[in-house]
């Protein structure tokens, strides 16, 4: 059942011209930045070649790669997620979906998956950059999966909070302008708390936890931190489609 | 509660903030029903089958669907309801075939029995020539049908479509008023409307709610009996006397409407065929006769129009 609310969520969104859009700009926009990337570390190269243990292509190329993708899937994210309950609200869908026999936490779970298939392909399209790489150099895989299971985590975090400021409104544009504000903030949460590096709110930043995955060192922490901001968003978006049926 | 009973409802009400929208109505809804559900705008009638549906929690009560609490287990219950809200819930940017199959799936329709469940439903519905077509680009008449399709693909025993022939054209009506009568041998229905001979001409039973009351029930043959004529509309291009009148057997008062039209009022058999005889007797020239019937719409506007409770009360009773 979820995956056929999954499948029509996914369908719905490839037959909307914006997610062919959104795929079309973030490929290019990840191309240009991909070949930036690759022209420094020609510059260097010759250098690094002189020096014992220097940093390889993964550490030139993809982590700062990836790095950007973040910012760059930061702000598409609003525009993916913005409709997926909000448009249900508005075109009154949500009735078919409400007096369906399935249970809120099935349509939830459906919607989310929808999103993440479209943040699969996104993903997959963007790994073949540094995949690319393979063919002429040495490629340390590992550090590569370490910063695609970073940027992974940090999409499907993304979609969570999406999805869930998309139950709030029947406004799609409110949902995106409230999803991007919340991702923004939680970006750049730790830069108020510099003092204390390892307070609370430096904890909520996805950033510095991003971080460590992108230099190669999987953290049970940085992976549990995302897999809680999942569930959370998740329950709430429950929690939230469960409270439009009851009396106020 | 017999085993024919497909929904009842106890005791059902909703708040909103303050606001009563739906203050304990109970009712039975038995296989072969077709019930009319009327009331005046805001009266509580989406918003009482919103709740028989699930897609709103009633404040207080019990809705039993097929013998399945809908509150407990609302999954079960739901698989015996087909539902089409006021707005059809549709999807513009699917077809006709992927958007009823979409909802076979939903309603977990096994997937061997998607295509023939497909198949009917389109069939029942006129769908079968804009199957392919975008549901976006179909008329208001045919994405109205799509919605009663998608609520009828799961043979559901229990049919529930809210306003269902709003914004049609006649032809389309009466294609849908057919399809509901036909729904109606093998499932129980609930239709609610504005439109008072639509529900003469489909219902079995009617319920009027007003101020989230419900406040008549009967059936319509019930009600037909209880609208027996009582009166004569008659023009003479020549009239009689109201004495004349009077005296006819069975005519306890008769009263003049202008020159030509007189209002006759009797009980028992009709004095019809008398004064025709009289007419060609004494050369009254009688041109036209009508028997005055109540409608329903006359009992549906005393109920709601009258705001004092003791007077729905009397007529209710």
């Amino acid at each position: 059942m979820i995956f056929t609310i999954a499948a029509r969520e996914l369908r719905s969104l490839f037959l909307s011209p914006l997610a062919w859009a959104i795929l079309a700009v973030t490929q290019f926009i990840m191309a240009w930045l991909f070949l930036a990337q690759i022209e420094t570390w020609l510059a260097l190269q010759p250098r690094l070649a002189a020096i014992e243990g220097a940093p390889g292509v993964a550490d030139i190329v993809v982590a700062p790669l990836l790095a950007n993708a973040a910012i760059v899937l930061l702000l598409i994210t609003p525009l993916v997620t913005m409709r997926s309950l909000s448009e249900e609200y508005r075109a009154r869908t949500i009735s078919l979906l409400f007096s369906a026999p399935v249970s809120m936490t099935e349509i939830v779970l459906g919607k989310y998956l929808g999103i993440l298939g479209f943040f699969l392909a996104v993903l997959v399209m963007l790994t073949l950059m540094p995949l690319s790489l393979m063919v002429g150099t040495d490629l340390d895989l590992g550090k590569l999966a370490a910063g695609l299971l970073g940027l992974g985590l940090m999409l499907a975090a993304f979609a969570a909070i999406g999805l869930y400021m998309s139950s709030l409104t029947e406004q799609p544009v409110v949902a995106a302008v409230t999803t991007f504000g919340l991702l923004l903030l939680l970006w750049i949460i730790d830069q108020a708390d510099s003092a204390q590096a390892d307070g609370v709110v430096s904890y909520l930043s996805m950033l510095s936890h991003y971080q460590t995955l992108l230099k190669g060192v999987f953290n049970s922490m940085d992976v549990g931190y995302y897999v809680l901001m999942i569930a959370l968003f998740i329950g709430f978006t429950i929690r939230r489609l469960d409270a439009t049926r009851l009396p106020h | 509660m017999s085993s024919n009973t497909l929904v009842q409802v106890n005791g059902l009400s909703r708040y909103y903030n303050q606001h009563c929208a739906v203050n304990a109505v109970s009712f039975e809804l038995a296989r072969g029903d077709v019930l009319g559900f009327l009331g005046p705008n805001g009266a509580g009638k989406s918003t009482t089958m919103q709740m028989l549906t699930g897609n709103l929690s009633p404040s207080a009560g019990e809705i039993i669907i097929n013998g399945i609490d809908l509150l407990d287990r609302p999954k079960d219950a739901k698989q015996a309801i087909g539902y089409l809200a006021e707005q059809p819930p549709v999807y513009r940017e699917l077809t006709v075939d992927e958007y009823l199959a979409y909802c076979a799936r939903l309603n977990r329709i096994p997937r061997n029995r998607i295509a023939a469940a497909l198949a009917t439903a389109k069939d029942r519905c006129g769908l079968g020539d804009v199957a392919t077509r975008l549901i976006g680009n179909l008329s208001k008449g045919y994405q109205q049908r799509v919605g009663i399709a998608q609520a009828i693909i799961h043979t559901p025993p229990v049919v529930i479509l809210d306003e269902p022939t709003v914004g049609l054209d006649p032809l389309q009506i009466r294609e849908i008023r057919s399809l509901v009568r036909e729904l109606g041998e093998d499932h129980g229905i609930i239709l609610s409307t504005h439109i008072l001979p639509e529900v003469q001409a489909t219902c079995n039973r009617v319920q009027i709610i007003h101020n989230g009351q419900l406040v008549f029930t009967d059936t319509t043959a019930g009600i037909d009996a209880r609208l027996d004529a009582t009166a004569l509309l008659v023009r003479f291009a020549n009239a009689p006397d109201i004495a004349t009148l009077q005296q006819l057997p069975g005519v306890s008062a008769a009263r003049r409407l202008d020159d030509q039209r007189v209002r006759i009022e009797y009980s028992g058999d009709s004095p019809a065929e008398a004064l025709v005889e009289q007419s060609v007797a004494y050369g009254w020239r009688l041109q036209e006769l009508v028997t005055e019937r109540h409608t329903l719409e006359q009992v549906f506007i005393e109920l709601t129009a009258g705001d004092t409770a003791a007077h729905v009360e009397g007529a209710a009773a």
